[in-house]
């Protein structure tokens, strides 16, 4: 395998498996080639032909409705076939291994797989195998796995920043609540400091922070309200309670007292600061309803622009 | 060789074409060249529907050759294409491929009643069947597939041709 996996030979987009270790440039290109795609949804005729006659596979180990429906509707705007696979009652319940899988599927000449999977580095494992067995036209895009990396929210919500923000690089951003358990937070946090952000933090209960999280160049606030002042930028979390194990927090009502987003903390951000959330959102748990509707959110048009990144980062693993 | 000069042929394509124009008719430009053209054309014949702009990038037919334009421009057809006239624009046509592109484009948008192509000059070499119905100037003989003729356009929104060996 290449030193970077997930770039080829000329330096173009391979596999996309994690912001982590992906040059600027490719992010930078990933936002730019998704502009123009965001007008395709206003058009009679919802497609492009950029993936005309490649099969996608949506290979989800893992529940998820948004992103393997804006994965499907991405793949389908670009007029490939998409073929979703139920993992949970396919062969797998039946014992076979992840990469026979993914033997079977390219004989069945798939040219993507978009995976999700609750192991961190199944994708990486998958690429890896593409690598091994000489299959240098079939790519993978890691849909989020275990607690590592879910690098296309991280870029869509980069999208989404600039749309709003324009220049990167004079911005405070906050990313809070279950940093822990989120692959989200640690793509959005590389994707923050590869594209220039001079001050990322880091929001949390002590229980719910990874050790050495500064390592990842952020400054730790465990006082939300001290966190979100003057921020241009606040990220919300899902509050993972499916991941939790033992008791990390006392309990919901407990944790939106003080890392829930309401009103009187968004107002110590800055007054045209916007609030970003991945979604399912746990209303009355890390946000509040008055918030989530309010004038600063941009969690629908986070869905939206989420369409256009996904798709630009298939039509450039197509077409290197 | 001598080219002709970008701005009379501008103004025999504006004679050409004003006879024709009816009162929907909508001009599409196809980025680069032939927006700016179409841009100047639109304000010449007083077109009426606001101008249409082209990026082909996502149908051109040798992106496995050429790779995905990251700059790649938002198109923009600010009109309803249904039962409507309309003319491509571009300021050189040679192979056609690139107009086949912008046809397959405008389609996504709807069904024009018609079709036309507007070009400057008409370099030879065609590889689809595809002709301009109007256009300024056809060179006596084919260009040479190394040599890229295009328009350029100065701070001062003057044009002019130019032709550029790429080997």
């Amino acid at each position: 395998m290449a030193r970077n996996p997930q770039l080829n030979s000329h330096g173009g987009l391979r596999h996309l498996l994690s912001i982590e270790g992906l040059p600027r440039e490719i992010v930078v290109a990933i936002l730019d080639t998704a502009e123009p795609f965001t007008e395709v949804a206003e058009r009679e005729v919802k497609k492009l032909p950029l993936l005309r006659g490649k099969s996608v596979f949506n290979l989800f180990f893992e529940n998820s409705t948004r992103t393997r429906t804006t994965f499907e509707i991405a793949a389908k705007r670009l007029s490939a076939d998409v073929i979703n696979l139920n993992v949970s009652t396919s062969s797998t319940a039946k014992g076979e291994t992840l990469l026979d899988t993914v033997d079977n599927l390219v004989a069945m000449q798939a040219d993507m797989f978009v995976v999700r999977h609750a192991s961190s580095g199944a994708p990486y494992l998958i690429a890896q195998h593409l690598e091994a067995t000489r299959r240098p036209n079939v790519h993978v895009v890691n849909a989020g796995d275990g607690r590592h990396a879910h690098p296309t929210q991280g870029l869509l919500d980069m999208y989404t920043i600039r749309h709003y923000k324009r220049d990167f690089t004079q911005l405070t951003v906050a990313v809070v609540g279950d940093i822990l358990h989120s692959r989200v937070a640690r793509s959005q946090i590389h994707a923050l400091t590869t594209l220039g952000v001079p001050e990322v933090r880091a929001i949390a209960p002590k229980t719910l922070l990874p050790s050495e999280v500064e390592r990842l160049g952020v400054r730790v606030f465990h006082d939300m309200r001290e966190g979100l002042r003057g921020v241009d930028v606040v990220m919300m979390l899902r509050l993972q309670n499916e991941r939790m194990t033992g008791s990390l927090l006392p309990s919901p009502q407990e944790y939106f007292k003080f890392f829930g987003l309401t009103e009187d903390k968004l107002a110590l951000a800055k007054p045209d600061a916007i609030v970003l959330h991945p979604g399912p959102m746990n209303r009355g748990v890390e946000i509040d309803s008055a918030v989530a509707d309010g004038g600063q959110a941009v969690i629908l048009p986070q869905v939206t622009f989420g369409i256009a990144v996904r798709m630009a980062v298939m039509s450039m693993l197509a077409h290197g | 060789m001598e080219l002709p000069e970008a701005e009379r042929l501008i103004e025999q394509l504006v004679a050409q074409m004003r006879p024709a124009i009816s009162a929907d008719t909508a001009l599409v430009g196809i980025h680069t060249g032939g927006a700016w053209l179409a841009e100047r054309l639109h304000a010449e014949l007083r077109i009426a529907a606001p101008l249409g702009n082209i990026d082909v990038a996502f149908y051109r037919d040798d992106l496995s050759g050429r790779g995905l334009h990251a700059k790649a421009r938002r198109s923009d057809i600010p009109f309803e294409v249904e039962g409507r006239p309309v003319v491509i624009v571009d300021d050189v046509v040679y192979t056609g491929r690139t107009t086949r592109a912008a046809l397959n484009e405008l389609f996504d948008y709807g069904r024009p009643a018609r079709v036309d192509l507007a070009v400057l000059v008409d370099r030879g070499g065609r590889e689809l069947p595809i002709d301009a119905r109007y256009c300024a100037h056809r060179l006596a003989q084919p260009l040479a597939p190394n040599r890229n003729l295009r328009l350029e356009r100065d701070a001062d929104g003057a044009f002019s041709l130019r032709l550029i060996d790429t080997r």
